[in-house]
């Protein structure tokens, strides 16, 4: 089957790369750009390993076809840091051990992220809600919320 | 001075001592690589031109294979290779072999027949995934369905499936017995003089570990004629051992990189999936992946395996418990993996964290037709203590007793002798029951409020490992006379376990403290002299042991112990050899439901632990290293 050439915005950068037709973007953008910051727990969108940021919005990359997400801005936890520096998302789940064997934490990350993105200062049963499709079998919950309450004081305080 | 000491001597100015982390947070030395997304699990290495292998797997839980038709699947588009049973160059293997635990009882992929559903019989190697399923979808097996047993109790009657031909039975082989025992002071006279017998059944179900990531390996040919292995395995050279032996490869052939696991919690110890693709990088001379999806994850990934218990106690009417006797059933699924081990584990901790002069324990390993067990977090205890703890509940109900004021009354205290006959150290479960009465504002009596684990333990009574009955060997089980005096003060002709001995001829069972559970336990006691017979002259079979009794479950599969029963040694008289060699009774006059076509395995010797054995891997050393 002929493959089919798409380009699409990858953590602000433009990508254009040649995808299976009917690949899912998970597979696409492990094996073909390479961004094996998202993880495939499922398979079945079940997990929520592989979640990625499609325009802002949380998605899960294993059920999303990769021609859909021609001319997208996509957004993966591994453009999260900037440079050295580590997101106050990211530092905080450092700092509050929210993460053990990590292989969740690439889409748990994303999803906290956009939670905050449209909601700064969100409450625990705000952010229990956007992580709900997010499994974790190692850490538990309760270090994950407090540190994404964590981060987003903290990223009030930068921002104000 | 001590290796340690030594270092700290020459390294002194570079090396801080200052290693007082507990209590301290400390964060995770990969945690930075967890949230940045760039640690590397094993599916986060890339090869050009990756083949992806998958399995056919068995859509029953006991069939026989008749046929394997690949015609099909051989000349779809992507298919690299077909892989057979044939190519597993020693297919037979049992996880603890590798420390001389068990037979060798699990083919990697099933040439004769299957006995769980999802077990694999055969394998496609593809370009991609989608093919590699589309050519595993054309694979047509003829089947053979056969009648199953799921349940642990029906696995050990006379006529249930045989489902492990290693062991007929449907037992797990421990030594002489055909269970694991502990016999702990005399369980029986305790339950004659107790207040009160409390009995109660306990049943938990096989739980999946559900790591987030699901087992796999990519195997790739290197440039030294080595093949490296990327592995999720949470046991690295367990893996790499189980490798070497099913591939018949020397290890130093393997590199195998692992460490970085999502998440594992017992589940990703049973190496199948490195093997899988080592051997499929040896076929094909490319990298190769072979992973699970999730529902083989949930399917055929060795859970935690269910359990029975069934606890007896003699109980006094203050609390105090004086005796205890389990029997424990075991679901090991189809396989051994670790199950045989997880009961020894249990039964070391057996009856639990409490002082109770009297033990005694039998506990079967029992295949049945499920998904093979195998670890799983605190694996072996965590059943029997959910069981323990439950029953502990029932007896103080039965004595109308505060639940925590019953455990701690009857909670071991420091230099307390334990069941397994080690000194208790370190106890805590009196200042736990404490936090936990405070934390849920539960009242406790002063006395036991004041009690301490440090306190009242190891009294010449607690302290003593009282006498039990040992068998011929030495080992707990039967009753046997001794050419050892027994203590003149107790009178008696038996002697405290754990003694070397040489016991010479058996004796009639002299009451029903060896036999528990008699009714339940199928076809491994039906031969055996009824308990009635005991007390009196008994009959021969009144003495012989219950794995030489057993009638053979199929025509073709008879027993190891049949084929060579236990020798008693040299000494014994020759009149009492004949109890060892009870001829088999009760033969199922039907025909068994089953007829092989392949010999099942056969040991030339008796199974004896260490490597020299048949089915061990030619490269394997014989010898333990000194």
């Amino acid at each position: 089957m002929a493959k089919k050439p798409i380009s699409f915005v990858l953590n602000g950068q433009d990508t254009s790369v040649f995808v299976e037709q009917g690949g899912n973007l998970l597979d696409e953008l492990r094996r073909t750009v390479g961004d094996l910051s998202p993880k495939f727990g499922c398979g079945q969108g079940t997990c929520g390993a592989c979640t990625v940021l499609i325009n802002g919005e949380p998605q899960l990359s294993c059920l999303v076809l990769a021609e859909r997400v021609e001319g997208q801005r996509i957004d993966t936890n591994g453009g999260l840091a900037e440079g050295p520096d580590l997101h106050p998302l990211q530092k905080a789940f450092v700092e509050g051990f929210a993460a053990q064997c990590g292989f969740c934490s690439s889409g748990m990350l994303m999803a906290a992220k956009a939670l905050l993105d449209r909601n700064a200062s969100p409450s625990r049963d705000e952010i229990a809600e956007a992580i709900s499709g997010n499994l974790c079998r190692c850490t538990g919950y309760e270090p994950i919320i407090d540190a994404i309450v964590v981060a987003a004081e903290n990223m009030r305080r930068r921002t104000t | 001075m001590s290796r340690v000491e030594f270092r700290k001597d020459l390294f002194a100015d570079e090396r801080s001592d200052d290693l007082n982390e507990v209590g301290k947070p400390t964060i995770r030395q990969d945690i930075i690589g967890h949230v940045r997304g760039t640690t590397r699990f094993y599916d986060d290495h890339l090869f050009d031109g990756l083949l992806h292998m998958r399995c056919v797997r068995s859509p029953h839980h006991h069939a026989r294979i008749r046929n394997i038709n690949v015609s099909g699947a051989e000349s779809m588009p992507g298919v690299r290779r077909i892989v057979m049973p044939s190519d597993v160059p020693n297919n037979l293997n049992t996880l603890l072999s590798l420390i001389g635990f068990g037979r060798d009882d699990e083919p990697l992929l099933s040439s004769a027949k299957v006995a769980y559903k999802g077990e694999p019989v055969c394998a496609v190697i593809a370009d991609t995934e989608r093919q590699a399923r589309d050519a595993v979808a054309a694979i047509k097996v003829d089947w053979e369905v056969l009648p199953h047993v799921l349940d642990v109790e029906q696995a050990i009657q006379p006529d249930a499936p045989v489902v492990n031909e290693t062991y007929p039975n449907n037992l797990f082989d421990y030594g002489r017995f055909d269970h694991q025992k502990l016999r702990f002071g005399d369980v029986h006279s305790a339950m004659q003089r107790a207040d009160k017998i409390v009995e109660g059944q306990y049943q938990m179900s096989p739980i999946e570990q559900a790591p987030m990531e699901t087992c796999g390996a990519i195997a790739a040919p290197e440039t030294n004629e080595r093949i490296v292995c990327h592995t999720a395995t949470q046991a690295l050279f367990f893996s790499l051992g189980t490798t070497a032996k099913l591939l018949d490869v020397p290890s130093s052939r393997l590199h195998f990189i692992g460490g970085t696991v999502g998440g594992g919690f017992g589940g990703k110890v049973d190496s199948i999936t490195e093997p899988m693709a080592v051997l499929g990088a040896l076929l094909t001379g490319k990298p190769v992946k072979f992973h699970w999806d999730r529902e083989e994850e949930m399917q055929v990934g060795a859970p935690r395996g269910a359990e029975r218990w069934v606890i007896r106690d003699g109980v006094m009417n203050d609390g105090s418990i004086i005796a205890r006797e389990f029997t424990g059933y075991f679901d090991c699924g189809a396989y051994t993996r670790l199950s045989s081990y997880a009961i020894q584990k249990g039964v070391g901790h057996l009856p639990g964290p409490y002082t109770i002069p009297n033990v005694a324990a039998n506990v079967y390993c029992v295949y049945t037709n499920r998904t093979p067990a195998t670890a799983m977090r605190g694996f072996g205890i965590t059943g029997v203590d959910f069981a323990i703890e439950s029953h502990m509940d029932k007896v103080a109900e039965a004595v109308g007793m505060n639940p925590i004021e019953l455990r701690i009354h009857n909670a071991y205290r420091d230099g307390d002798m334990k069941a397994h006959r080690r000194v208790a150290k370190n106890t805590a479960l009196i200042e736990c029951c404490q936090v936990a009465a405070q934390k849920s504002n539960w009242q406790l009596g002063p006395q036991y409020a004041s009690a301490s684990s440090l306190r009242d333990g190891g009294s010449t009574e607690r302290a003593a490992i009282p006498e039990t009955a040992v068998d011929m060997v030495g080992k707990i089980g039967e009753r046997r006379s001794s050419s050892i005096a027994a203590s003149p003060a107790q009178g008696t002709e038996r002697v405290p376990a754990g003694q070397a001995s040489e016991l010479l001829s058996p004796l009639p069972l002299q009451h029903a403290d060896m036999q528990i559970e008699p009714s339940r336990v199928g076809h491994t006691v039906k031969a055996t002299a009824p308990l009635a017979n005991a007390a009196g002259a008994p009959p021969p079979a009144a003495t012989a042991h219950r794995e030489t009794t057993q009638p053979p479950a199929t025509q073709v599969s008879t027993p190891v112990s049949q084929q060579s029963p236990v020798s008693p040694p040299e000494s014994l008289p020759a009149s009492s050899t004949g109890s060892y060699q009870q001829p088999p009774r009760d033969q199922p006059a039907a025909s068994p439901p089953e007829a092989p076509a392949v010999k099942p395995y056969e040991p030339q010797e008796r199974f004896n632990k260490g490597m020299n054995r048949p089915g061990a891997a030619r490269h394997l050393i014989n010898r333990r290293r000194r």
